[in-house]
């Protein structure tokens, strides 16, 4: 439970308390209490929610019981298919990846997947992906491109894993190799940030038509902690950077670096699983017909002159 | 040894300036003309010292007198408003400026490398550590775009370490953007060869740098994805630097060469001329303006 979500959790401890009491004989007076005090948990959460600083969306976009990437393929798709490995060195189980049914249409999911427990995050190196991930990912937008199936991907990774062994096998080397694929891939791809989107690792599934972006989701260049260590080299000023960073989605949608936010449910995306997929669902449903209705020319054309727009740079006379 | 490590090409406070030299990595001392001549290559422990982007151009170029800069005007802005404890973003970029007398991390152009055409973009590692901002990732960019508009191909010299934090996630979106142009370069059959010098990180390594057709290391030179800071911050512990050499990573298979410098430009128009042979240099745009290098 986060700090910022303790009081809300006691009022809905106290809520439960009272219709436990109040039983099957339900008298008005303890009926109107309970809805008086519904309506202030709503009140405070919506409050609460509506003005979460830079670091505490940080801490929701962390959340272990937010909804990762299997949690949405499971209610946007249907007959889901799983697909592993790179077919060069391994699986990585921090990337999943299959042929999945949205609205009717087949596509391609892709996306980083984060543990709940900590046997299953030590399982997904905490959705930190290693070369072979990137790679998965890779096989699966050339198939993508052949068999004419658009990508959605969802962004929920920390950073990409940054190990001796990643090193090894050429980190830098999957990272860019899939920006320059997706850059170019003749297919609609839609990206979304669910949680966490940490720097390259985040990138390297985050090239499409259109990114969209949890309402309290973050997108940064390195994850504060690394951020912190960069700038004021200790990771302990992670939540300073947090607020340098503007790393928000309202931040990055004034930015003009994403397209579109997706609200989440009362409290966050981890109270309600259903409601989040719902919310993301309804934007995606429609991008995903308009986008498979363009010409892929100009569509790979429009792509680039998106993230060729990315960027705030200035003229100085020169001697 | 940590000072020598940090700092770079240093003078001994008690040796006359400017007459001797240590070397960063084995901390040897070399009578400085000398080490000159030898375009700056440590005689005891081959390490390559890093050179600025116009020593890059005279080493590189048949004539740096005919390189032709483009885009030298453009420079960074601040879409954050970003400040550091010790100082603005804004003061970071002026004192940059000021030190490298370039406006942004990258110097780009155009100039003859053995007879032929090329574009040419090289890392100014002075400029706040050669990282990566909007206006570096804008030129680069424009390098390609103009290098696929009159069929050049391109060199690129990386120098970098990484994304310039400064610019939150406008920097880390350089990635895609120069990463997108140097494939878009690729689909029209033009070569990309790219020289990763000391030290090439992060950010750089993992876009427009490893999508390179041909890639060459410096020797010597740290190539790697995370930097020890960020290792340190996010895993605990330190990572160990002797890993990450051009040796080290040509080892593992990540890029083609490494190259002495006294043979890096004859190498490099060799490769071109494999993937790309010239056209008549009348055929480029006519390199007028005499760079300031």
């Amino acid at each position: 439970m986060l700090e910022f979500e303790r009081d809300l959790d006691e009022l809905r401890d106290h809520i439960a308390e009272l219709e436990r009491d109040a039983g099957a004989d339900s008298n008005s007076h303890v009926a109107r209490e309970l809805a008086v005090l519904q309506l202030e948990l709503e009140a405070r959460t919506a409050d609460i929610f509506a003005h979460l600083t830079p670091w505490q969306r940080v801490q929701v976009a962390r959340h272990p019981q937010r909804p990762h990437t299997q949690d949405y393929i499971d209610r946007l798709c249907s007959d889901f298919t799983e697909l592993h490995g790179d077919r060069r060195y391994a699986d990585d189980p921090s990337v999943v990846a299959g042929l999945a049914t949205f609205e009717g249409r087949s596509v391609i999911v892709v996306g980083h997947q984060k543990g709940r427990s900590t046997t299953e995050n030590v399982e997904r190196n905490f959705g930190m992906a290693h070369p072979e991930g990137f790679r998965k990912a890779l096989r699966l937008f050339d198939m993508a491109e052949r068999f004419g199936r658009p990508v959605l991907t969802f962004l929920d990774t920390p950073g990409a894993s940054p190990s001796l062994d990643d090193e090894k096998r050429g980190q830098s080397w999957a990272i860019a190799e899939n920006m320059a694929r997706l850059a170019r891939l003749r297919v609609p791809v839609i990206v979304t940030v669910i949680g966490e989107g940490g720097s390259g690792g985040a990138l390297a599934l985050g090239v499409g038509d259109r990114v969209l972006m949890l309402e309290h989701a973050i997108y940064s260049v390195a994850s504060p902690e690394a951020a912190a260590a960069i700038i004021w080299r200790d990771s302990d000023h992670a939540e300073e950077a947090a607020v340098a960073l503007r790393l928000t989605a309202p931040d990055l949608l004034r930015a003009g670096l994403i397209d579109r936010v997706v609200p989440e449910p009362d409290g966050g995306a981890h109270r309600d699983l259903d409601a989040a997929a719902t919310n993301l669902r309804a934007q995606l449903a429609p991008m995903l017909q308009e986008l498979c209705a363009e010409d892929i020319d100009d569509l790979v054309n429009a792509r680039y002159a998106k993230f060729r727009a990315m960027g705030e740079h200035q003229h100085v006379p020169t001697g | 040894m940590a000072v020598r490590r940090r700092g770079g090409v240093q003078n001994y406070p008690d040796v006359p300036v400017d007459l001797w030299v240590t070397c960063r990595k084995c901390g040897g001392m070399h009578y400085r003309p000398e080490f000159e001549a030898a375009l700056r290559v440590c005689p005891s422990c081959n390490y390559h010292d890093r050179l600025d982007a116009a020593e890059r151009i005279v080493l590189l170029l048949d004539d740096p007198g005919h390189f032709r800069e483009l885009d030298a005007d453009i420079t960074a802005a601040d879409p954050l408003e970003f400040s550091r404890p010790n100082g603005s973003y804004v003061d970071r970029v002026a004192k940059a400026r000021a030190l490298t007398s370039r406006n942004e991390a990258i110097v780009c152009g155009v100039g003859p490398l053995q007879g032929r055409p090329v574009a040419l973009g090289v890392m100014e590692f002075g400029f706040i550590a050669g990282s990566m901002g909007s206006a570096t990732g804008e030129k680069i960019t424009r390098l390609f775009e103009h290098a696929l508009r009159h069929r050049l191909p391109v060199i690129t010299v990386t120098a970098s370490g990484g994304a310039r934090q400064d610019e939150g996630l406008f920097a880390l979106m350089q990635m895609a953007r120069t990463t997108a142009a140097s494939a878009r370069l690729s689909e029209a059959g033009l070569p990309h060869i790219c020289v990763m010098a000391d030290p090439t990180l992060a950010g750089v390594t993992a876009s427009f740098a490893a999508v390179a057709d041909i890639i060459i290391g410096e020797p010597g030179a740290t190539i790697r994805f995370a930097g020890s800071r960020v290792v340190q911050g996010t895993l605990r512990r330190r990572a160990p630097v002797e890993d990450h050499t051009a040796e080290w990573v040509l080892r593992q298979g990540m890029i083609d060469l490494v190259i002495p410098r006294r043979e890096l430009r004859e190498t490099v128009a060799r490769v071109i001329d494999h993937l790309a042979p010239a056209p008549a240099m009348a055929a480029a745009p006519a390199a007028t303006r005499a760079a300031r290098v």
